[in-house]
């Protein structure tokens, strides 16, 4: 089965929530059990599954990214690249990344 | 030297005769320090502000390394003569923005900041001194006595007050750029919609711990803060400089780019680039990344086709948190559940209740200060491995958890309780209070 080498990339304080690690190599298999091809949405739940150490509500909300977090999709906002829905691509880099507030 | 032979009732007398007039002294000098910083606020009427159409001899003499720059030149040091630019917050980002806008020729500064500056801000707020964080001399102002030093040409004006919904567009209108150097989240939506409502560009950073983050909203094309973040973050989320630290550089780098960004949005060259937003990882390799921005979007309550927000709304109630630095106050345990630091001392000085102290902070903060025979167990690893507490005591036993602010070791003891560790105590106000009300020799950071 074809699998997605991606490239996941937590800043802005999220890696805190991921064993204070900001990059993780990961392989998720391309299709889903549902046979439909592996999207941002997926992603943020096998996140959730595999990798997350905090508290789930630091990090997801409401089947999505909780609000402060931008997803960078190879350096794009992923308003750009069709959000939730868009199909993941071998070696694609995806960056979560909170907002920061202080000054 | 004299010398007398004294009883012990008057040297007792002397003692508190010399301590009265040390109180005296004190209070007098407070007082004049005060007056004094009033003196500075209310003194502080700027230079007129005069567009002029050329140049004179002193400005070209001053700023002939600009005039050199076929980017800036004559045109672009007379816009910059010419604008009049707002600066929101004059801390670790305000600083070397506002310095660099002063030396740089900006013609109009505005600074607003109700803070008075503080030892603790030193380290980073690079336009403030020891001498105004001792006698309490507002942020602003302090910015103002330093422009004044740097570029007396430059009319500056200190506004002492907090930007809020009634006050913001009145402040806001007299300038073209404005520049966000604020440290919290209900004044960056407050300051995002103001501008969009005036229609000013917005020059925005932000800065924690090790790393940063720049953009220009509300610029030709550019997002505003709100096409990208509609809703605001849980406050919970939020962390800020006193809670997480802050390297002083960090918010240097960033505020200088915030004075880079500026004079380009001045002299023109910003409208030629595509809306990015900047990341900085003072620690990270590369230390600098850019990440395309979507434009504007359609559909944003603020700067869309349709708004529905036409006026400034209540940001505090909308974001749920206050616009201040400081972490959120929790209060969550019954009285029996919580114990005075004074209470706590009076415990250890009788010596006859054995317990178990334990200290949730972070290893960095214990290594920074900690009471005698604290065992560290940092909240974040308590919670995921109950039995590093398992191994130190029993159920039943009384343990008493400690923290900086007192937050943290309530959340702590309501979990222990869950966990069946009914005898477990929160120590009220944490090592704050303990150096306020037990030792005042105690390190307070």
């Amino acid at each position: 089965m074809a699998s997605l080498a991606l490239t996941l990339e937590f800043g802005g304080g999220m890696e805190l929530l991921f064993g204070n690690v900001k990059t993780h190599k990961v392989t998720l298999p391309a299709h889903l059990a549902n046979d439909r091809p592996t999207n941002i949405k997926a992603l943020i739940g096998w996140i959730r599954d595999n990798l997350l150490q905090g508290k789930p509500e630091l990090f997801i909300s409401d089947g999505t990214v909780r609000p402060g977090i931008l997803v960078l999709i190879n350096d794009t906002d992923w308003e750009l690249e069709g959000e939730l829905d868009y199909e993941l691509k071998d070696r694609d880099t995806i960056v979560f990344i909170s907002t920061l507030h202080g000054g | 030297m004299e010398s007398y032979p004294q009883d012990s009732n008057s040297l007792a007398r002397e003692n508190s005769q010399l301590k009265a007039r040390i109180a005296e002294l004190e209070a007098q000098l407070a007082q004049r320090h005060s007056e004094e910083s009033k003196k500075t606020t209310t003194e502080q009427e700027p230079l007129p502000f005069v567009p002029v159409p050329r140049l004179s001899n002193h400005d070209i003499a001053r700023y002939s390394r600009h005039l050199l720059l076929p980017e800036i030149g004559v045109q672009g040091q007379l816009k910059l003569r010419n604008a009049a630019v707002l600066v929101v917050g004059a801390g670790g980002l305000g600083s070397p923005c506002i310095l660099y806008l002063a030396a740089m020729g900006i013609g109009k500064l505005g600074v607003v900041d109700h803070d008075v500056v503080e030892i603790s801000n030193l380290q980073r707020q690079i336009i403030h001194t020891e001498a105004r964080g001792l006698s309490q001399v507002t942020k602003a102002d302090s910015a103002r006595q330093t422009v004044a030093a740097i570029n007396s040409q430059c009319a500056i004006r200190a506004y002492t007050c907090l930007l809020d919904s009634d006050n913001a567009l009145n402040i806001l209108a007299d300038y073209d750029v404005v520049v966000d150097a604020t440290d919290n989240v209900p004044t960056r939506y407050l300051i995002n919609d103001a501008c969009v409502l005036l229609n000013k560009p917005l020059v925005s950073a932000s800065a924690i711990r090790l790393e940063g983050q720049l953009t220009v909203y509300h610029y030709h094309n550019s997002p505003c803060y709100r096409c990208l973040f509609p809703t605001p973050p849980p406050p919970e989320t939020v962390t800020n400089c006193s809670e997480g630290g802050v390297l002083g550089v960090v918010p240097g780098v960033l505020g200088t780019l915030q004075a880079l960004e500026t004079i380009k949005v001045i002299t023109g060259q910003k409208a030629l680039e595509p809306p990015t937003l900047l990341l900085f990882s003072a620690f990270g390799s590369p230390l600098f990344r850019s990440v395309k921005l979507r434009t504007k979007k359609d559909s944003c309550a603020v700067c869309g086709t349709n708004p529905t927000i036409t006026q400034l709304q209540d940001y505090p109630q909308f974001c749920g948190s206050q616009p201040v630095d400081t972490p959120l106050s929790v209060n969550v345990l019954p009285v029996d559940q919580r114990i005075t630091c004074q209470a706590y001392q009076a415990l250890c000085t009788q010596g006859s209740s054995p317990h178990l102290l334990l200290d949730v902070r972070d290893k960095v903060q214990y290594d920074i200060c900690r009471l005698p025979n604290a065992v560290n167990i940092p909240w974040q690893h308590l919670r995921r491995d109950l039995d590093q507490l398992t191994r130190l005591t029993a159920t039943e036993q009384p343990i008493y958890v400690v923290c900086r602010l007192g937050n943290d070791s309530q959340l702590a003891v309501q979990w222990l309780h869950d966990q069946g560790f009914t005898q477990a105590k929160d120590i009220i106000g944490g090592l704050r209070q303990w150096a306020t009300d037990v030792d005042s020799d105690f390190p307070v950071y």
